[in-house]
């Protein structure tokens, strides 16, 4: 116990400041605060220079003019430099160090992908603009699909969901689209407790009804009661493949089998395709529909918080019903992009628009540039390098933290652990918590829901080995303080931007717009 | 006036021919902070264990049952600001809705202070 | 492989640690047969960076940037200058590669770049409140409607003919699978928008309705009028703004009465991309809050009591309230929603206002000149910044002309409405700020020249 680490900190020393003033910035040193622009702005400043006259309005427009500009603060460029540039201090990034959310694959963004996103023949074109000069674009997704349904063996893939979830209504929109054709209305969708939220948001949102399936005693959907709930009124299950618990469900393709045998179809979650691109081929376990995450396993930036993009990869038995504009693979191996006008003729089951345009193209440039970059055998080496990270994460902690699953034999992508074994009133959180002060990003935290203090941790590909090493050392010292009830690791992070926020505060009496200075908190 | 309990952690005051509804003391301290309680339309009909009210802390939302079958004759104005008053004073000043009730013989089925406190300590 | 640290001595190292003699242990729970000898057969093997941007650049190639050319397109998509700040400071690594904020004390950067985002657009939109952002314009206006229907326990929704076509018809493909049902209709092609056709269709049983402002003629409808007819039913309004640009001239459609206002941000310091990935906006009464779809960040204190940001109200979305959820958005725009806010923060009100007067005076140069082409005219009464011209015959192939002498000139309505013969000869047009004189003529010379 508070033994020095390398940089000879130690738990009691939770501040560097004893016995000095604060500054009367409230800075300190590069640990740089900064006001909200409606704080910092004049009124009437741009940062942006007009070359014209200022025009007046048409009369025809008299009654519906603003009577006054709208009231939103204006910054010089370098006010707006300086701003944007001290708050992006302010948050931790994959460019900084590891970022190791479960189910998240928070893997390093390369910036070829940035570069080419950014060619005008790519950044600068309309989606309306007439076909015959884009065929460039028609190019990107056309070979994406193309990568997208050789690497899942499926049969078609709708490139316009906008994210993961959207990617999931997708599919679900396809099952209930395909029961209908059939003239077999069916109303509820099974999700293992174990999914992601958006599954069974997913089908509520979509109409269903969501009943549970229990999961085995090693973390994997229970096949007998599954197939036991089997029946004329089960549209479909929805089945993250490695699941959330970081394990292949080895019966995946009994259980396609299964619900396929009731009539039912199967809609994988594709989160966790990084895990066996290159390696498994989703199609044939015997799935309908999976989404894939671009910005996991192909890469593109979160960007703190999207865009995403989830192209959907469909079955034969579903393809017909993909939303327009959808790629679909001919019998002489074309593919081609299907939009309103010919959807009648080629397209004649489609469920419709999903969104307007033609989905996330400014990620589909990265994701092809990332794809192209790997190959085939680079994107089984990135398969393979997650999985044996993970397993040697797990394999480097499983004496400190109880890992659920991990008597049973490897994990996948991602290693899970829960926070048995801590001091009395030390969870999860105080790890993730201490963690922060240690330098890095937690994992995800609480989550799957079926494991109590869950911690996911997923490294992904591009940690090097001397990386995982000192991620490893720092997450075994946090565990071990809060093992022996280290009283300031409750209180972590000491040594972030700021300390615990009260999420309670913000929840009851939530202020989510700036109203000036009155009302401050 | 006489005050039942549920397994589900509802408490229902009873008082003729109407009952008071919250939730127990013990079932807040599960919960942790409260930061919004959604609470039924007026004249909402409800069915015994059908879920009457949302009561949401940072992380959870939990469904609150109708302890008895009845309708809603009142809802607690005073959460709308104050939603804490569910974890300070859950079982008086904390109070979520009152129920006029359809059939109190359902009073039979529920528990009273002593088999309530009995059955937390079990778990 | 230049993405990959792990180097063949690493992997060995740490499979002993392991204990396992290969990587393919590892993938044991892999049933037999199933797991790939080799890469995925048929598919070219890795490439260097050199090679990649070659093969990529010349796709890129293929295509016509708006830049280069003449251009007047819009329909839900907009080009206007972005300043090279912007796209500077979304690349900085910290924005970039970031996650969604789920721990506050590291990520107050992008927490407090979302509050800020939140006001602005809510300012601009005129509402109370607004959310951290939605996928694009077209799926912001469906979750409006399904949030209507939450609101009013009403299923049915009223949407003006004057909605962007993909806004309808990506409602209608869920409304077909969620049990509610829509009114809708062909736009009209009159000089004002036809309020009057909409408000005659608001009954008892109507949750809301929906209105593009400036709709996708570019006409503007009297958002006032609209709401008191909608409120009148016990309905809600839901005002479509696919330019924000716009509401730099025009009153907001929040302060004329709307109760939910949605939004395209694209055309606001997000580039035109083909259309997508692209920047829903959000904003409504601060009463509806419990029934808004997806995240809301919220000003709180840290326990220094040091002002800071979280996401809050998390008990309305997937991860939590799982099937009753208000919607299943997880990721959301993040990085656009940023972009957005610092080319708003750049413009401020005053440029914004010069944005839109520009745009507008622009679009009025544009639609003289083309009035003075024989047989061509103008439908609008009044318009921002994009108008309908009215042509002597089909718009589709006078935009393929056209681009075949280096113009772009506009969004021909049987691009939109492929099914609807009668609005055949119509073409939008769009002008931005950077149209030229030489522009304008380039445009004109090559519509003649189609018509000709």
């Amino acid at each position: 116990m508070n033994a020095p680490n390398s940089s000879g900190w130690r738990p009691e020393m939770t501040s560097g400041e004893a016995g000095l003033a604060p500054t009367s910035s409230g800075d300190r040193a590069l640990a740089l605060e900064e006001a909200l622009i409606f704080e910092l702005a004049a009124p009437g400043t741009t940062g942006v220079d007009f070359d014209h006259e200022d025009e007046g309005p048409m009369p025809e427009l008299a009654g519906i003019l603003r009577p006054s500009p709208p009231a939103l603060p204006g910054l010089s460029e370098p006010e707006a430099v300086r701003h944007y540039t001290r708050l992006s201090r302010q948050n931790y990034a994959i460019d900084l160090g590891p970022f190791p959310l479960g189910s998240c694959t928070m893997k390093h963004n390369p910036r070829l992908n940035e570069k080419v996103a950014r060619m005008p023949g790519f950044a600068d074109i309309h989606p309306l603009q007439p076909v015959e000069t884009v065929p460039g674009a028609l190019a990107v997704i056309n070979q994406l699909a193309h990568w997208l349904i050789a690497l899942t063996g499926m049969h078609g893939v709708a490139m316009t969901p906008k994210a993961g979830a959207h990617g999931e209504l997708c599919g679900i929109l396809c099952i209930k689209a395909a029961l209908e054709a059939r003239g077999d209305p069916r109303g509820v969708i099974l999700v293992p407790e174990s999914a992601h939220g958006t599954n069974p948001a997913t089908a509520g949102f979509a109409g269903f009804a969501v009943e549970n399936i229990p999961a085995t005693a090693d973390g994997r959907v229970d096949l007998a009661a599954l197939t036991a709930r089997l029946g004329p009124d089960i549209a479909g299950v929805m089945i993250t493949n490695p699941n959330t618990c970081g394990l292949f469900e080895r019966d995946m393709k009994a259980i396609c089998d299964a619900v396929h045998g009731a009539g039912g179809y199967v809609y994988c979650d594709g989160a966790n395709f990084n895990a066996i691109v290159g390696k498994v081929r989703p199609g044939d376990l015997g799935i309908d529909a999976m989404h894939i995450n671009l910005h996991k396993t192909f890469s593109t930036p979160h960007g703190g918080g999207g865009p995403g993009s989830g192209p959907v990869v469909l079955s034969e038995a579903l393809s017909p019903f993909g939303p327009i504009p959808f790629t679909a693979r001919y019998e002489d191996g074309s593919i081609r992009l299907i939009e309103e006008e010919d959807a009648g003729a080629e397209h004649p089951q489609t469920i419709g628009r999903m969104a307007a345009f033609h989905g996330q193209m400014g990620m589909f440039t990265r994701a092809l540039t990332y794809i192209l970059s790997h190959g085939a055998d680079g994107l089984r080496q990135v398969a393979e390098d997650a999985v044996l990270n993970a397993n040697y994460v797990l394999r480097s902690l499983d004496d400190v933290l109880e890992a659920p699953f991990g008597g049973a034999g490897p994990c996948m992508h991602e290693a899970l652990f829960s926070d048995a074994g801590m001091a009395n009133g030390f969870s999860t959180l105080d790890i993730a918590k201490g963690l922060i002060d240690e330098g890095f990003h937690p994992m995800t935290v609480y989550f799957p829901l079926v494991v109590h203090g869950a911690m996911l941790v997923e490294p992904t590909e591009t940690e090097s080995k001397a990386g995982l090493d000192r991620f490893i050392a720092s997450l075994r010292h946090v565990v071990e303080r809060a093992r022996a009830g280290d009283a300031t690791l409750k209180s972590a992070p000491h040594f972030a931007p700021r300390r615990r926020l009260d999420e309670t505060l913000a929840a009851r009496r939530p202020r989510l717009v700036w109203r000036g200075d009155a009302e401050a908190v | 006036m006489t005050v039942y309990y549920t397994k589900e952690h509802e408490w229902i005051a009873v008082d003729g021919a109407i009952g008071t509804v919250g939730i127990s003391h013990f079932a807040q301290g599960q919960l942790g902070d409260i930061t919004f309680v959604e609470l039924p339309a007026v004249g909402k009909a409800l069915k015994a264990g059908e879920a009457a009210a949302v009561v949401d802390s940072v992380k959870a939302a939990s469904d609150v049952y109708a302890p008895v079958t009845g309708t809603v004759s009142d809802v607690n104005p005073a959460l709308e600001g104050e939603p804490e008053l569910v974890n300070t004073d859950a079982e008086s000043g904390g109070w979520l809705l009152r129920l006029t009730l359809s059939d109190p013989g359902e009073l039979d089925g529920l528990m009273d202070r002593a088999a309530y406190d009995a059955y937390v300590a079990e778990l | 492989m230049r993405y990959l640290p792990l180097t063949q001595d690493d992997r060995t190292a740490m499979l002993a640690t392991i204990g396992a003699a290969s990587v393919d242990e590892l993938f044991a729970d892999v049933p037999v047969g199933l797991l790939l000898a080799g890469p995925v057969a048929g598919l070219p093997g890795h490439a260097s960076e050199m090679a990649v941007e070659r093969h990529m650049a010349a796709l890129a190639g293929h295509n016509m940037p708006a830049g280069g050319v003449p251009f007047f397109l819009g329909a839900g998509a907009y080009r206007h200058h972005v300043p090279a700040s912007v796209d500077h400071l979304i690349q900085r690594g910290e924005f970039l590669t970031a996650y969604t904020p789920y721990q506050p004390e590291i990520a107050q950067g992008t927490l407090q770049v979302l509050f800020e985002f939140q006001t602005q657009v809510a300012r601009l939109l005129g509402t109370e409140i607004a959310n951290a952002s939605m996928y694009d314009g077209s799926t912001a206006c469906w979750e409006a409607i399904a949030m209507a229907g939450r609101i009013t326990k009403r299923r049915h929704a009223v949407l003006s003919g004057g909605l962007h076509p993909h806004y309808v018809a990506t409602a209608e493909c869920m409304a077909r699978f969620t049990g509610d049902t829509l009114h809708t209709a062909l736009p009209v092609l009159t000089p004002e928008a036809d309020d009057a056709a909409l408000i005659a269709a608001i009954d008892a049983e109507t949750a809301c309705v929906v209105v593009q402002y400036p709709d996708i003629l570019g006409r503007i409808p009297d958002i006032a009028a609209l709401t008191k007819a909608a409120q009148a039913h016990g309905a809600l309004l839901i005002a479509v703004v696919t330019d924000p640009v716009a509401l730099g001239m025009l009153a907001a459609p929040g302060e004329l009465g709307a109760d939910i206002v949605v939004g395209e941000g694209q055309s606001i310091g997000v580039g035109l991309q083909f259309g997508g990935p692209y920047l829903g906006l959000f904003g409504c009464r601060e009463k509806f809050v419990r029934q808004m779809p997806g995240r809301l960040c919220g000003e709180t204190v840290d326990a220094d009591g040091r002002r800071g940001f979280v996401l809050t109200l998390s008990t309305r979305e997937q991860h939590i309230r799982r099937e009753k959820a208000t919607s299943n958005i997880c990721t959301n725009s993040g990085l656009c929603a940023l972009a957005f806010s610092i080319h708003m923060s750049l413009l401020g009100g005053a440029g914004l206002a010069r944005l839109a007067r520009r745009c507008h005076a622009r679009a009025r140069a544009v639609a003289t000149r083309l009035a003075r082409i024989p047989g061509v005219s103008i439908l609008n009464h009044a318009y921002a910044s994009e108008f309908t011209v009215l042509l002597p015959g089909d718009a589709r192939a006078a935009v393929r002309h056209m681009a075949k002498a280096q113009v772009l000139g506009g969004v021909s309505l049987g691009r939109l409405y492929p099914q609807a013969s009668n609005l055949h000869n119509a073409l939008l047009v769009c002008a931005h700020e950077g149209v030229s004189d030489d522009d304008i003529e380039a445009l004109a010379t090559a519509l003649e020249g189609a018509l000709a």
